[in-house]
């Protein structure tokens, strides 16, 4: 038996269709704008550092992390800074962002930008650590959190095991799907490289067994090293949540308000491990990362190894354009993703996908149905929460009493929207009590 | 039979006298004191408990009135100066005038003059909605349109007008109770003076949009540009431009109307005022102009759907009437 | 391309789990029951069914359009099921007008009062039986005897097994003595008894349930609970003193026992939300169950138990949460 998460959960239809479809690199045109917005990452917006009319390379940095938890942004292409204004992204709200016109290929010297695999690790922790801070590396499962604060540990806890996140429970995304199998070499150092800079001497990989193909490849290239195992997992959403994984695979729970590291454990994505494998051994920063581009009535959905900053309607363009049906896009997956509100949104540091859905799809019941008590949304809350209440609570507008009854646990799944026979917005609720509460806390009331 | 009659009435009896012991030693040793003149104040409040005074509820507030050493911060700006003159005549202070406020909507981003680009499809809630994305238009400093104003409002003070998609303020009903003020996720409602007059005028700028000109004026035909023209008519140097956004400062201005004429984009409102009419005859021909442009796009105006003070059946019982 | 991009919070995604397919799925569960009922009680099965059925949509349909102005929708199952349930609750000879009082009643009372579907704290079906019950105690304990595919339509009338313990228990006589008069327990099993017109067969309403377990319409918490507990605490008792009480077996095949656990007490809007909270409703069904039966006044007491579980909802929701993520 395979192991999972004990409580709750969802199986949503997989529509994997770029899993067998290898990384695509895009052609990379000249005079094409990239636009870089300098908040792509959970935290401080970066200040930008470059000016207008500022010449750059690839991989300069034109933007610098701003207070602890917050991230570097370099440039992705080479060219001029043609605009710092603020531009529409995939927050839906115009934010600052740095536009580059691409005009040639430099690159900043110290990248190495060979082919080969460099297996050494001649650095100590402290300096990958400064590495991973310096290349801008972000969490890039989505939650885009600052990854050189996640191998800092705080004083009083001890980490103890490296957990590999490849779950990708997700439906229609594949970007980590094919990242573990173009780049399992790579991944494989990654994982070294982050172990030593946490000190710890165990790796788990969990990978959801409708993978078994990047199981099996994985499981192969570390069956020298006793340190690092590959672990598949029941196919279940939401199993790529930080804690969900934790518990799936040490059958232990992150206690509420703690970090992960508190238990021992420290989640990375495959996507992050790779682009710290690229800041460390070649001193690449993040400028690219693979982003799927996917839906049901696209020419061709495929994964592309894409510069940050590029338009998304490129990527589609490459893809074989929008459908005449597009009714919605989504930058992530079905379950978590966001609607874009524009097709110029450039790719940032946290798409993980575009999603194109079909307009007949694109919207949801014109009503919903009163709550008919069915206990399903309770089943598959992953969290333990009673998600009908907390929509109860929050129409009527008792935050407190949200708050009591747990509505900040809620990790944003959508399990209860998903499975509801009522079609009702539950989770739509559960947000406008969380967004509420927080603003009560940080007037203090309570 | 007579020794059931007396043995139920002892047992009713014992029973009675006894609870009787428990609720006395309660009352007694649970005593709490509290002002009478609380309990006074507060039978004059008009008990909606709005927190338009900045107070929780009307009791709270009855309970600060009692401890003040002056009444210069506690007004209810429901009851208005009568009831301050009865709080006032209970707590031995003298009342403080303060001037009537109500709520403005500070956009003018009606569906006519803002065009749609995106539909939102979720639980109808402004809050949520500015949590997912701009908007439906593509000004990301305007009113949603979903009414959680509405929603907040315990005056029937608001309504969401259908044609316009806008909120519109009742200045009969409103209270300046700051419900509104604090709900709206785009902070667009603003408490003013009632302005003046029999007719209550008054000026404000219609617009939260903070972006440069052309990326405002694009996104809706009646957002501020950041232009400054007011700025430079205003005699009273009451109108600041910041971020290609004007405030007007209600202390300062005198309500001239030099602003409204001079805007290009109709984004100041004069709300109350006699129908526009040239100051200046080097204008008259450009309002006219104006005004025929207007009125050619579109025959929704939207002065007069501020200024008409809707008739809602229900009207909240104060203690004023 | 639409230029209007529909924008909504996530998930983008629906189940397709819907409420209208689980209320059907509840109504095609009943069927079973119902068909064992039609080849007993012949006729009379089907009248009851028809009339109740369609006097609760009645009802429905008229009480939100006339009475709270709103769009009926009577397409969503659930006043069918309504109807349904209470016809199997009830005896096949009933007259037609206590039949549409209860339906009245159970609509009107039980559910709409409340403010419709979702919002009722009792079983509406039940609260419809209870009140024909105890308004109309002689029609509705005047039981038909069970006679195969006969479908005239004077059929001959006795009491039922539980009615018979109970009656001789009370006269003195010891059970093992009545149970010469009851048919032997494979034919309870199979319906061969008199009855509500849905309980007499426990295997029709076991196939019922598989079904609804099969589509997640109900899980196994309240009915095996509240059946375990009945079997469990009727077993001691009868072990304690088999000439007053009755055996476990016995208890499971007669009266709406099967019934009332599979249906009854499974309905969704009144049972708890929490599967911790359903399986102690369960237990406290089945204990107020075998209460009722053997010191009770009625012989039956399968409804007033679910109903008085009913009541106990919303404070088993407010004690028996799920476990949260992280928090002891």
């Amino acid at each position: 038996m395979l192991k999972t998460f004990p409580k709750g959960g969802v199986h949503p239809a997989d529509n994997k269709l770029s899993a067998n479809v290898p990384i695509v690199y895009p052609e990379m045109l000249d005079n094409e704008t990239y636009i870089i917005p300098v908040s792509q990452h959970l935290g401080k917006p970066a200040k930008v550092v470059v000016k207008r009319n500022d010449k750059v390379k690839v991989g300069t940095l034109i933007a610098e992390g701003d207070g602890f938890i917050s991230a570097n942004i370099h440039a992705s292409v080479s060219g001029t800074v043609t605009k710092i204004d603020h531009q529409m992204d995939s927050s839906g709200y115009r934010r600052m962002a740095v536009s580059i016109r691409k005009t040639n290929d430099d690159w900043e010297e110290d990248i190495d930008r060979s082919e080969e695999l460099v297996e050494e690790i001649n650095f100590t922790a402290k300096e990958i650590i400064e590495k991973v801070k310096k290349a801008g590396v972000v969490g890039l499962g989505g939650a885009t959190f600052p990854s050189y604060v996640k191998l800092m540990v705080p004083e009083g806890s001890k980490a103890e095991v490296l957990i590999v996140n490849g779950v990708e429970c997700e439906p229609y995304l594949t970007a980590d799907h094919r990242l573990m199998l173009e780049k399992g070499e790579e991944l494989i150092i990654g994982i070294r490289i982050l172990m030593k800079a946490l000190e710890v001497d165990r790796a788990i990989i969990g990978i959801e067994n409708n993978k078994e193909d990047a199981i099996e490849y994985l499981k192969d290239l570390c069956k020298n090293n006793t340190q690092i195992s590959v672990e598949g997992l029941q196919v279940k959403y939401p199993q790529g949540g930080e804690k969900q994984l934790i518990s799936a695979l040490l059958k232990k729970e992150v206690p509420s308000g703690k970090i992960p590291v508190s238990i021992g454990a420290v989640v990375h994505n495959v996507g992050t491990v790779y682009s710290v494998y690229e800041a460390v051994q070649k001193n690449r920063p993040l400028i690219d990362r693979v982003v799927t581009v996917t839906g049901d009535s696209l020419a061709h959905p495929a994964n592309y190894m894409a510069r940050i900053g590029i338009p998304l309607n490129r990527l589609v363009a490459l893809s074989g354009g929008f459908p005449e049906d597009t009714g919605k896009i989504i930058s992530g997956g079905p379950m978590m993703g966001k609607a874009l509100n524009s097709v110029d949104v450039p790719i940032t540091k946290g798409t993980s996908g575009i999603l194109l859905v079909a307009d007949k799809e694109a919207k949801r019941r014109a009503d919903y149905d009163a709550c008919i008590r069915c206990v399903a949304c309770v089943d598959v809350c992953p969290a333990g929460l009673e998600p009908y209440l907390l929509m109860t609570l929050g129409e009527k507008r008792l935050w407190e009493r949200a708050n009591d009854e747990d509505n900040m646990e809620c990790i944003e799944c959508g399990s209860c929207s998903y499975v509801c026979p009522s079609e009702r917005p539950l989770l739509d609720y559960i947000r406008l009590s969380k967004t509420n509460i927080l603003a009560l806390k940080k007037e203090q009331l309570i | 039979m007579t020794s059931i009659i007396l043995y139920t009435v002892i047992t009713a009896l014992s029973i009675g006298l006894f609870a009787a012991i428990i609720l006395y030693i309660a009352s007694v040793k649970f005593k709490v004191y509290e002002d009478p003149l609380i309990d006074e104040v507060e039978s004059v409040l008009p008990a909606t408990n709005c927190g338009g005074c900045g107070y929780p509820g009307c009791r709270p507030f009855a309970e600060a009135t009692t401890k003040a050493k002056d009444l210069a911060d506690l007004y209810c700006t429901v009851g208005g100066m009568e009831v301050m003159e009865e709080v006032a005549d209970i707590v031995g202070l003298t009342p403080v005038e303060h001037e009537k406020m109500i709520a403005v909507l500070r956009c003018s981003g009606s569906d006519q003059a803002r065009a749609k680009t995106t539909e939102y499809d979720g639980a109808l809630n402004c809050t949520l909605a500015a949590s997912t994305y701009s908007g439906e238009s593509g000004c990301q400093y305007g009113c949603l349109g979903m009414g959680e104003c509405v929603d907040v409002c315990d005056f029937n003070a608001l309504h969401m007008d259908e044609v316009t998609g806008l909120p519109v303020v009742n200045e009969h009903n409103c209270t300046a109770c700051n419900a509104c003020v604090e709900v709206c996720p785009k902070n667009l409602f603003e408490l003013r003076p009632l302005g003046p007059g029999k007719k209550h005028i008054r000026i404000y700028v219609a617009c939260m949009n903070e972006e440069k000109g052309g990326v405002a004026k694009k996104a809706c035909d009646v957002a501020c540009i950041g232009c400054n023209k007011c700025v430079k008519v205003c005699e009273d140097e009451a109108i600041v431009v910041e971020n290609f956004l004007a405030y007007i400062d209600f202390e300062k201005c005198t309500n001239c109307r030099k602003c409204v004429y001079e805007c290009p984009t109709d984004a100041i409102l004069d709300v109350n005022f006699p129908p526009r009419k040239a100051v200046n005859p080097n204008d008259a021909k450009r309002n006219a102009e104006k005004e025929a442009k207007k009125a050619a796009k579109d025959d929704i105006n939207l002065m007069d759907r501020v200024k008409e003070p809707v008739k809602v059946s229900e009207t909240i019982n104060t203690k004023k009437n | 391309m639409d230029p209007k991009l529909v924008i909504s919070p996530s998930p983008h995604v629906h189940s397709g789990f819907s409420m209208t397919k689980m209320m059907w799925t509840v109504v095609y569960a009943m069927i079973p029951a119902w068909l064992v009922a039609v080849y007993f009680f012949g006729w009379g099965a089907i009248y009851l069914m028809g009339v109740a059925v369609a006097s609760c949509l009645f009802f429905e349909w008229a009480i939100s359009k006339y009475i709270l102005k709103v769009p009926p929708s009577l397409m969503d199952g659930s006043a069918l099921i309504t109807g349904m349930l209470l016809a199997l609750n009830i005896p096949t000879n009933l007259p037609i007008y206590i039949i549409i009082i209860g339906s009245l009643v159970a609509i009107g009372i039980g559910k709409m009062s409340f403010g419709g579907l979702g919002q009722n704290p009792f079983n509406p079906a039940l609260v419809g039986r209870v009140f024909m019950l105890i308004s109309f105690p002689a029609a509705m304990t005047t039981w038909p005897l069970p006679k195969a595919l006969d479908f005239s339509l004077d059929g001959t009338t006795g009491a039922t097994p539980l009615g018979i313990i109970k009656e001789g228990v009370r006269n003195g006589e010891s059970v093992s003595d009545l149970m010469t008069q009851i048919p032997p327990l494979w034919e309870l099993a199979i319906g061969n008894l008199g009855g509500s017109m849905g309980e007499i067969s426990a295997i029709a309403i076991l196939l019922g349930m598989i079904y609804m377990l099969y589509k997640y319409t109900i899980t196994w918490h309240i009915p095996i609970s509240m059946i375990l507990t009945v079997f469990v605490f009727s077993g001691i008792m009868h072990w304690i003193n088999p000439d007053l009480y009755a055996g476990p077996v016995f208890h499971l095949l007669t009266g709406g026992l099967m019934l009332g656990a599979v249906f009854m007490a499974t309905d969704l809007v009144t049972s708890p939300m929490s599967r911790k909270g359903q399986l102690l409703f369960g237990v406290g069904a089945g204990l107020l169950t075998v209460v009722i039966r053997t010191w009770g006044a009625y012989p039956e007491g399968v409804s007033f138990a679910i109903l008085l579980m009913n009541g106990w909802v919303p404070l088993i929701n407010r004690y028996m949460k799920p476990k949260r993520y992280g928090k002891e």
